[in-house]
């Protein structure tokens, strides 16, 4: 509601000017046994600031979803460290990252809702649950989830259904509610808007958008520059586990470095697309296969 | 509107054989205020779209899923699912109304003249079979080579779609292959049969933005070197506007823009189209890109 300026701290109290709420150094995370061991990352250092939003660009393979598990705590990095908030979580143990979760510090919205959301409880019951368990009193529960809930533009008339009686759009808009009701630091956003079409597409982005006014830190993770770009502070491209660039939207769009990124930019379906396009494409997709 | 030819072609001449020269006027496709319903509740799902295809053009249709734009296509490719009808308007291919057509008409018509590539690619092939032996049983057939020379075509096929180490490829499994190879394997037995027309449904959408770039490109390669028209169906206009002369824009089954790329790209008439312009402005790339890059200023 009260749209807080950039340069105050955030509602959560805790916010400590330019400290970083995730500091990601050196990751490197391994998949399979002994014998037959793939490396997904490599060496992998970003920072994410207070309310800034970064975009993290990778296709199938890129290591973009397992970087995000690694973040979350949900797959065991084989070097680096993870620091959020403040707190090195690399050596933390179930329990401690169960406590972690609970406090609500870092929140996640994957691309497809049904997943985040629990079949059998109603929306209300699944946005009130994560306050609830913190021991926010009954009364205040109910009154944030529907300030929640209008925040993201849904009908409180939705609060009593299932969300298998919700479109998609609806449930991802639920899924971000649910994702915000703990007043998290840092949300993790996994393709959150891929599945969706154009207008609820732009009315997820649209919420997201207004979050960065509030202080909230977004890692907005997606196989397409064209989702993330409008609105990420920053953008980081993931390459066969490497991040290969980081810059801000329009230096990485208007200036691409790495031949991947360049080739990237130059294939993004775009509404000025130049016939001309083509051939700088074959030029690049003959250097990175080289 | 282009004139539609009033001709009909004999039946005989439909498969429209590899040497003769496409008449750049004559319409390959042509639609023209079809309807479709399902029989099942009497319910009219598309209201009437019209477009013509001559050979070499573009049209692309724009949609989110339930548009009616895939029922659209399926009609002019003669495979609605069951109880679905067209109860209104005409399709026409080469100037015959397929309305008229038998089974083994359209039998013949599949491949030969018209072909359809769509998002799924693995569904449309054997798994147990090599993706090479599928592709080259789609030239014995059509066009009635003997077994080592549908082999050798269908390696040419898969160099002509940009596979890499063609011959290797030709002896791999379908789950020995990405999404993008299945996709191309897909376009090169489309193509078998130098078709007149392809349509491409939703063929990109599955696939990461580099791959689906290889195949637009592609896509418009192939009509540069053959003259075949396309179809081009998406839900992102921005595909669409890549490759397309002419656009058509579908909500709910309706048609709510059609026109030329240019004139809807940059004086969008329905606020629908205007919407989908904004998104990408507003939260694409488009945000950053230079005004020089605008294919009018290049051009």
């Amino acid at each position: 509601m009260t749209a807080e300026l950039p340069q105050e701290e955030g509602s959560a109290g805790a916010a400590p000017g330019r400290e970083p709420v995730l500091d990601v150094t050196g990751l490197d995370v391994h998949y399979g046994s002994r014998r037959r061991r793939r490396r997904a990352l490599h060496g992998v250092s970003l920072t994410v600031a207070p309310g800034e939003t970064l975009g993290i660009i990778g296709e199938t393979g890129s290591g973009k979803s397992t970087l995000a598990r690694a973040v979350l705590g949900l797959v065991r990095a084989s070097a680096g460290s993870v620091v959020i908030d403040g707190e090195d979580v690399s050596a933390y143990d179930q329990r401690q990252w169960r406590g972690l979760r609970r406090r609500g510090v870092v929140q996640y919205v994957f691309q497809d809702p049904l997943r985040s959301l629990d079949p059998d409880l109603t929306i209300e019951t699944s946005l009130a649950e994560p306050l609830l368990i913190r021991g926010v009193p009954f009364d205040e529960a109910a009154a944030r989830v529907r300030a929640f809930v209008s925040r993201v533009r849904l009908s409180e008339d939705l609060l009593d259904r299932l969300p298998g009686e919700l479109s998609g759009g609806q449930r991802q808009r639920v899924a971000v509610a649910r994702a915000l009701v703990a007043e998290p630091r840092l949300v993790i956003l996994d393709e959150p808007v891929s599945a969706l079409d154009s207008a609820n597409r732009v009315q997820i982005l649209r919420i997201l958008e207004e979050l960065r006014s509030d202080g909230v830190a977004l890692v907005f993770i997606s196989h397409d520059l064209g989702s993330v770009a409008g609105i990420a502070d920053r953008v980081a491209v993931l390459y066969r586990g490497e991040l290969v660039e980081v810059g801000t939207a329009a230096d990485v769009i208007n200036r691409p470095r790495h031949t991947y990124t360049r080739l990237l930019v130059s294939s993004a379906p775009t509404l000025r697309a130049a016939p001309a396009d083509r051939a700088e494409r074959e030029a690049l997709r003959a250097l990175l296969h080289a | 509107m282009a004139t539609l030819s009033t001709n009909r072609v004999p039946g005989e001449t439909l498969g429209h054989g590899p040497g003769a020269p496409p008449d750049p006027r004559s319409p390959v496709l042509s639609l023209r205020d079809v309807r479709i319903s399902d029989q099942a509740d009497g319910r009219e799902i598309v209201h009437g779209v019209s477009f013509t295809l001559t050979p070499g053009k573009v049209v692309g249709i724009v949609g989110e899923s339930g548009s009616g734009k895939t029922i659209t296509c399926r009609a002019a490719l003669g495979i609605l699912p069951a109880h679905f009808e067209v109860t209104g308007g005409s399709i026409e291919i080469h100037g015959t109304d397929i309305a008229e057509l038998s089974p083994a008409r359209w039998t013949a018509l599949h491949g030969l003249t018209i072909s359809a590539v769509f998002q799924d690619p693995a569904s449309y092939l054997n798994p147990s079979i090599p993706v090479g032996a599928q592709v080259a049983e789609v030239v014995r057939v059509k066009k009635r080579l003997g077994r080592g020379a549908a082999r050798r075509r269908a390696v040419e096929l898969l160099r002509a779609v940009h596979l890499r180490e063609a011959d290797l490829v030709y002896g791999q499994y379908p789950h020995e292959l990405s999404g993008g190879m299945l996709q191309r394997v897909l376009i090169a037995a489309a193509i078998a049969a130098d078709p007149r027309i392809l349509i491409a449904d939703e063929a990109t959408t599955a696939l990461d933005v580099t791959v689906q770039a290889e195949i637009l490109d592609l896509l418009a390669d192939l009509r540069e070197r053959t003259g075949m028209a396309l179809v081009v169906v998406s839900h992102d206009l921005a595909v669409v506007a890549q490759l397309c002369d002419e656009v058509l824009v579908m909500r709910q089954g309706e048609v709510v823009e059609h026109g030329p790329t240019g004139r809807v790209l940059h004086a969008p008439r329905h606020e629908y189209t205007q919407l989908l312009i904004a998104e990408h402005e507003r939260y694409g790339l488009e945000k950053f890109l230079d005004p020089k890059l605008d294919p009018k200023e290049e051009a």
